[in-house]
């Protein structure tokens, strides 16, 4: 059996990587961290950097750049969820106080209360709306 | 010959609603392959992130993140309401801002308090109109969703929950089965259940780097990101294949509708026609 290790690089928005892996070099956030396979179980985050995989039977290795996430370990797999932004502690505050900004400013406008039977009254017309189209449209065909 | 003229304009006016509903029903339905395309492409992360928060909750660690623990009395909610940005999509808003509405409804008869974060330009301005508490909202994000742009209004809902300003955290989108069929569903994010998570195989712990706290503390903020970001996805999948479908029996209906008026047309042409004739037979008659 060939001694290799399974590594998937999964981000939210694709699936960048996936095969086998001789050797893999990842930029960890304490420093960079080589794996071979039957590593011990490892979970760590890591920075912005290249993700270096030795692909068996191949010369070069293999570099892919990350923004960024979490990398985790097992004897026989290495997942690496990879950041599609770069983040930060600083960078995630100020586009949370950015949004609560927006919302507020947008509340200013809001006069009462949750008016329950004003939204419900607004969507039953909305509703009946719609079935109305629909029979309409079945008693014409 | 009256009103023909009335009824050539008509049905001008008809195909030319017919020809933009068609085009409009083509563009969705090619907007609507790609968005099933992104939704498929973010399941592989949410199948990977599952697993490993799944082993991290059962492993033996000194620390329990704080999105795991179940509070014992729930007085604030936290709800995250999934729209489109645009109309003309059918029923979809409408039955996720309904289900919202009736599921608020019994909160506020529970006595609980409701915090509400909008994505989508349509569910924004309906909470906002109705008067709900609205923490944060995005709009406009476009054909394609990126993660990027939901962090912000996200985190200020997870850190609700974190500082205790919400005990539950529920999201409402709209779940794409198949072309024809999209369904409104109520989910519970937080606290994340164990149901969610499934059960994990053995017991061992990680090495954790630097700590084990900082990490899962990204994890889960990471996890419960992709849950909303898939919920995003299907969403504006959801969304298409709706407007697709909608545009589609709009065209029906234009179709319909023109054929109606030609017969119309058509008839009264021929009784001016025959109007016509009987008037020259009769005049004919007279002279002879």
């Amino acid at each position: 059996m060939a001694n290799t290790i399974h590594i998937d690089v999964v981000s939210a928005e694709a699936s960048i990587f996936s095969g086998e892996a001789e050797f893999v070099v990842a930029p960890a956030s304490a420093g960079e961290v080589g794996i071979y396979p039957n590593h011990a179980p490892l979970i760590t985050t890591i920075k912005p950097g290249a993700l270096r995989v030795k692909i068996p039977g191949e010369e070069e290795e293999q570099v892919i750049f990350i923004s960024g996430g979490i990398l985790e370990v097992q004897p026989s797999v290495i997942t690496v969820l990879a950041d599609t932004a770069i983040r930060g502690h600083d960078l995630d505050e100020a586009k949370a106080i950015a949004a609560k900004e927006a919302a507020e400013e947008a509340m200013k406008n809001r006069t009462s209360d949750m008016d329950y039977a004003k939204a419900q009254a607004e969507l039953a017309e909305a509703v009946a709306q719609i079935q109305a189209i629909q029979r309409l449209r079945k008693t014409t065909h | 010959m009256a009103g023909s003229k009335e009824i050539r304009t008509k049905i001008k006016s008809v195909e030319n609603t017919r020809k933009i509903t068609k085009a409009m029903e083509m563009v969705a339905a090619s907007k609507m392959r790609k968005a099933q395309d992104r939704m498929r492409a973010s399941r592989p992360y949410a199948e990977k992130i599952r697993n490993v928060a799944a082993h991290l909750s059962f492993a033996q660690s000194e620390y329990k993140h704080a999105f795991l623990v179940k509070r014992d009395a729930v007085k604030n909610v936290g709800l995250i309401v999934m729209s489109s940005d645009k109309g003309l999509c059918g029923g979809l808003n409408t039955n996720v801002l309904r289900l919202s509405v009736n599921q608020m409804k019994t909160w506020e008869s529970e006595g609980k308090k409701i915090a509400v974060s909008a994505i989508g330009n349509k569910g924004f301005s309906f909470m906002t109109r109705v008067g709900a508490d609205v923490k944060s909202h995005i709009t406009g994000l476009g054909d394609v969703p990126h993660l990027e742009n939901l962090i912000g209004a996200i985190k200020v809902m997870l850190d609700a929950y974190t500082a205790g300003e919400i005990d539950q955290l529920y999201i409402c989108y709209t779940k794409f089965i198949n072309t024809m069929k999209q369904e409104p569903i109520m989910q519970q994010l937080l606290p994340l259940g164990g149901e969610q998570l499934g059960s994990a195989k053995g017991h061992w712990d990680y090495i954790y780097e630097p700590e084990a706290k900082p990490v899962i503390d990204e994890l889960m903020t990471r996890y419960v990101e992709s849950l909303i970001y898939n919920a995003v996805a299907e969403n504006m999948a959801s969304e298409q294949s709706s407007r697709m479908v909608a545009m589609k029996s709009a065209s029906d209906n234009a179709k319909n509708v023109i054929g109606e008026l030609k017969l119309v047309y058509n008839k009264a042409r021929q009784a001016a026609i025959t109007k016509e004739i009987s008037e020259i037979v009769g005049g004919a008659a007279a002279v002879s």
